[in-house]
């Protein structure tokens, strides 16, 4: 399912591009200060590696199948010598890919909600736990349901600390940041954001989570929906803000 | 080298000249603009206090915009201009995102244009559009490392601020208080 997720993904990231003929112009240069430059190189890289490695569990899915090339073969024999190394590979890059989104908002000085070191491993943590969901939901082996149930627990609390954390940095901030911050305590984004991001898609779920490692019936698909849901909203609700703060002179 | 600007707030009758002879000057497409004209009133009525500021990009010493900028299609040319390669752009938005002074737009062709403090006539000798035209002549245009400059001579003689200080990004357009 990742690479598919990830190609659907790149494609909205095309269509949010006004140039769009000139894109190629990402891969013409590097440029080390730019974080979107970042992104573009590490999408590059692991999409491609994320297609090779599910690729070659396909056999292992569908008994039956046959690659159609010979090359194709050998390439499924060399992923599959490798496995252990790519698999290195690729979570070191789905890590910088995870903190992207975060690092490129927070490198707009001109939003000062988003102007801040904090939301890179907020918007990480964040991704990792709706990752953890959707494995809590897709999976068929319990052990490995309670393993990731026990994971996205963590993942929840750290996320909980950064949130409270981001609110406490930006009220000891300069004056544009605590603007920015009532946005979220008592203006516009307040409701949504401590009722569908904080209570909704985190705290409720957490609870959810809790009760079923205490052997309490619930479908795991509950709380894993309402963390991604919660993910998705969290992910809205910051970049919309984050467009309306700005400088004031 | 550092070009700059200087700009009396206090001879500024907010006529919008300088918009509209860039918009001729650069073929700015109908509805955008590259500079425009901003009222602050300070007190209450009726006592008063207008301030007048044409603004556009402060070509930033420290500029967030080129720093983002994935491919290098904003740059840094001879005396701090900042410019963008149409070509090279690829309407990702970012540095319209990082820019403090709204100073960037997006050009319907796709790409981003902002001021390129008119590079085109700087490089003939020639003032910018806007500066030439003001019919108060409120604005200043030239290099800060040459003492003798107008602009040098200005930020000597006047009180003066930019925009927005804290952001860090250095602006050079000056305003005269
Ligand atoms: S004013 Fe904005 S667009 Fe111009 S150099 Fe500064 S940050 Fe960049
Ligand atoms: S919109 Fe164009 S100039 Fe602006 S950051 Fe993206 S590529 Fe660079």
């Amino acid at each position: 399912m990742a690479p598919f997720l990830l190609v659907l993904g790149l494609f909205f990231l095309f269509l949010d591009l006004k140039h769009k003929l000139f894109f190629w112009r990402l891969y013409t240069t590097i440029r080390l200060e730019s974080p979107m430059s970042w992104g573009a190189w590490v999408l590059m890289v692991i999409t491609p590696l994320s297609f090779l490695w599910s690729a070659s569990y396909l056999k292992e899915l569908v008994p039956t199948w046959r690659w159609r090339w010979k090359f194709l073969e050998r390439l499924e024999g060399l992923v599959i010598r490798y496995r252990t190394p790519i698999a290195w590979v690729m979570i070191l890059y789905s890590l910088i890919l995870g903190i992207y989104t975060g690092i490129l908002l927070s490198a707009f000085n001109a939003r000062p909600l988003w102007n801040t070191a904090l939301l890179g491993p907020l918007f990480l943590v964040s991704g990792l736990s709706t990752g953890a969901a959707t494995i809590m939901w897709m999976s068929k082996i319990h052990l490995e349901r309670r393993l990731f149930t026990r994971i996205d627990l963590i993942l929840i609390g750290i996320e909980l600390f950064l949130i409270i954390h981001l609110f406490m940095g930006f009220l000891a901030g300069p004056e544009v940041q605590i603007e920015a911050a009532s946005l979220f305590l008592n203006g516009r984004y307040a409701l949504p954001f401590w009722g569908l991001v904080v209570v909704m898609g985190m705290v409720l779920p957490f609870f959810l989570e809790v009760l079923e490692l205490r052997g309490k019936k619930i479908p795991a698909a509950i709380p894993a929906i309402l963390i991604l849901a919660g993910g998705l909203i969290f992910r809205i609700i910051m970049v919309e803000a984050g467009e309306a703060t700005r400088y004031l002179y | 080298m550092r070009y700059a600007m200087a700009i009396d707030t206090k001879k500024c009758v907010g006529c919008s000249d300088c918009v509209i002879a860039c918009q001729i000057e650069n073929e700015v497409p109908v509805g955008y603009c590259r500079d425009w004209v901003t009222e602050t009133v300070h007190g209450s009525y009726p006592m008063l206090e207008l301030e007048l500021r044409s603004e556009r990009c402060n070509h930033c010493d420290n500029p967030p915009c080129v720093r983002c900028c994935p491919t290098g299609a904003s740059h840094v040319v001879e005396g701090g201009v900042v410019l963008v390669t149409p070509n090279k752009c690829i309407g990702c938005g970012a540095c319209i995102e990082s820019c403090p002074y709204e100073a960037r737009y997006s050009h319907p062709d796709g790409h981003v244009d902002k001021c390129t403090f008119c590079i085109h006539r700087i490089r003939k000798g020639l003032q910018p559009a806007c500066v030439a035209v003001c019919p108060t002549r409120c604005m200043y245009f030239g290099d800060l490392d040459d003492p003798s400059s107008e602009v040098s001579e200005m930020l000597r003689t006047r009180k003066y601020k930019v925009l927005a200080p804290e952001a860090g990004t250095k602006p050079q357009v000056y305003y005269l208080v």
